[in-house]
């Protein structure tokens, strides 16, 4: 079931053209990878389908039907849930308070009890094993704080799940675990957006690749039609790349020595 | 079992013990004023002097509950010190020159207070600009104005008395009475400061709204991410404390009768040294109502004490001074702490 769908999205701030005829389809059950390198548009693709900006080209469909969404509530209420790179939680509040945070339960009288529980409990259905759910989340690893952050998401009732570079500051193991968190999201039926600049990390868990350039898309395969190799190649610069490496050429010293 | 296991089962209790509690220095370092001045000054633990006490920690406590939710939404408000005497004046003009009963010139007080707290909070959502600034503009306009109009309207810098206006009575009652228990005398301050004190510790812990506050200052763009309205949450503070500003002008009016139009300069410092000194974090997003109550008790018998103690009280704003630096240090090592990720 398809569950997001942009057709030819366009957005400039002023003059400056950030995106411009970029098509992205999320389905249920899969895992939709956008690649790009920085600058490439990623962002900004991010903040229109999670309602911070809105786009000024293109249409955007959210379970067939078409929106312009004015608030990351608006997106939030039609069950698309983002989790940001560096803004996914607030470090000083505890994680059952991060947990509930925008949908807690009571309004004049919280259920703190019953929030605690909650938040142990969907953390351990993801495999999330916390012995403290009151300490401060920024006591935690980034990678457990990208897991609790996607944990939140299923829990609520998310049926998409964008994640704004969720491995770009982890190291390889976490980055494996969080990974893990991003299958059993897929695993859980939601439809998830993955953007990232590592095409390895893309490869391992993604059903469609999605590749930006400075703000255009620069290609859209399935995974049958497409292999690491080429992937991390195109993700390089393809021809780009070929091209710097010539200019950067080292030459043999002894046939010029510096004068 | 091994002694590493028998560890690793004690840490996740004894974190949780050391983070839930901001308002722990504030507590201790009042207890220590409390046994200091009790050794230091024979008439301290006098019942006089300790209405004295609760009766000056009030009239900083009262205000120190709002400025410090204020302030762990990430935000100042210097105007908080003269709004209170813009609250007092306003109460006192309005029912002298309409002639009016006393609770007229305070219901229009409080929109008037109410007003400055929503402009505040209007101007730093509209503008963008950091909440010092802001507030430092409101704080120099209200400081003008209270004068100003003072001075047009009395032809004085002080209110006429309204003393003897209907209504002044129960408005006294309300505001400004007082009870002795046991040779204790104790303000109606002192049962607002109580009050707003639960009712802000209440809402801060236990409501939506007290974990929107912490969330907008902890990481106002995180907040606003999982739906958090930001803007609306910020303003609602300010409201607080312009609600907060109009009870302080009114207990003002109502014991002394007239407003002196110049007042109320510098005790908005003094308000966020209590909500510092209780446990607040000055970058927001940690602190605590109960704390800022321990903060504005602490000022409440630092000044009295070296009065009692017979000393020279200039050294009552170094000493205060000195607190706020090592309250400061010691929050910003909580934060450092609490922000820590394991092993680093």
């Amino acid at each position: 079931m398809t569950l997001l769908e942009l057709n030819e999205v366009g957005k400039a701030y002023g003059a400056v053209r950030a995106l411009e005829g970029v098509s992205l389809t999320v389905e249920q059950g899969r895992i939709s990878c956008v690649l790009g390198d920085n600058g490439a548009g990623k962002s900004t693709l991010i903040k229109i389908i999670a309602g911070l900006h809105q786009h000024d080209e293109g249409s955007y469909a959210i379970a067939g039907e078409q929106v312009r969404l004015s608030s990351p509530r608006q997106a939030l209420d039609r069950g698309i849930a983002t989790v940001y790179q560096d803004l996914a939680v607030v470090p000083l509040m505890p994680v059952w308070r991060n947990f509930f945070l925008g949908a807690e339960l009571g309004r004049f009288r919280l259920d703190v009890p019953r929030m605690r529980r909650i938040t142990q409990e969907a953390l351990e259905k993801m495999g999330i094993d916390l012995h403290d759910v009151d300490q401060p989340i920024g006591t935690l690893s980034g990678g457990q704080r990208q897991c609790v952050a996607i944990a939140r998401a299923v829990h609520f009732g998310a049926k998409a799940l964008i994640l704004d570079e969720p491995t770009a500051a982890l190291g390889v193991k976490q980055s494996g675990v969080v990974l893990k968190y991003v299958a059993a999201a897929r695993d859980a039926g939601l439809g998830v957006v993955l953007i990232t600049h590592n095409p390895h990390h893309a490869y391992l868990v993604g059903d469609h690749f999605t590749l930006l350039k400075r703000g255009r898309m620069a290609g859209s395969h399935p995974r049958s039609e497409i292999n690491l190799e080429r992937l991390t190649t195109e993700m390089a610069g393809g021809s780009d790349l070929a091209e710097l490496s010539h200019e950067l050429g080292r030459t043999d010293p002894k046939e010029h020595p510096p004068t | 079992m091994s002694g590493t296991d028998l560890l690793a089962q004690e840490r996740p209790l004894r974190r949780r013990h050391h983070h839930s509690r901001p308002e722990l220095g504030a507590l201790l370092a009042a207890v220590a004023v409390f046994v200091f001045f009790s050794l230091a000054a024979e008439s301290f633990l006098r019942p006089s002097s300790i209405g004295t006490v609760l009766y000056t920690a009030s009239t900083i406590g009262i205000m120190a509950v709002p400025v410090a939710l204020l302030m762990i939404g990430g935000e100042f408000d210097l105007s908080a010190g003269v709004a209170v005497t813009t609250a007092a004046l306003t109460s006192s003009m309005i029912s002298y020159q309409f002639t009016a009963i006393t609770w007229v010139g305070a219901l229009v007080s409080l929109a008037v207070a109410l007003g400055i707290g929503a402009l505040n909070g209007w101007l730093l959502a509209r503008t963008g600009l950091p909440s010092f600034i802001v507030t430092l503009g409101t704080f120099l306009m209200l400081t003008g104005a209270n004068l100003g109009v003072t001075k047009v309207i009395s032809g004085t810098v002080s209110t006429k008395s309204i003393a003897d206006m209907q209504g002044f009575a129960s408005c006294h009652w309300l505001f400004a009475s007082e009870v002795t228990i046991g040779g204790l005398t104790l303000k109606a301050t002192v049962w607002w400061w109580l009050g707003l004190m639960l009712l802000g510790s209440w809402i801060l812990l236990r409501t939506r709204f007290g974990n929107w506050i912490f969330a907008v200052g902890g990481d106002a763009a995180a907040a606003r991410a999982v739906g958090v309205p930001v803007a609306r949450t910020k303003t609602f503070l300010y409201l607080g404390v312009g609600f907060c500003a109009w009870v302080l002008g009114q207990h003002l009016l109502f014991s002394f009768d007239t407003v002196q139009s110049g007042e109320g300069v510098g005790n908005e410092l003094i308000y966020i040294v209590a909500a510092v000194i209780g446990g607040c974090l000055i970058t927001g997003g940690y602190g605590s109502v109960v704390g800022s109550a321990l903060g504005a008790l602490i000022f409440g018998m630092t000044s009295k004490g070296i009065v009692y103690a017979e000393w020279n009280p200039d050294w009552f704003k170094f000493f205060l001074g000195a607190m706020l630096l090592l309250a400061a240090l010691l929050n910003h090592w909580v934060k450092r702490r609490a922000e820590r990720g394991p092993g680093k």
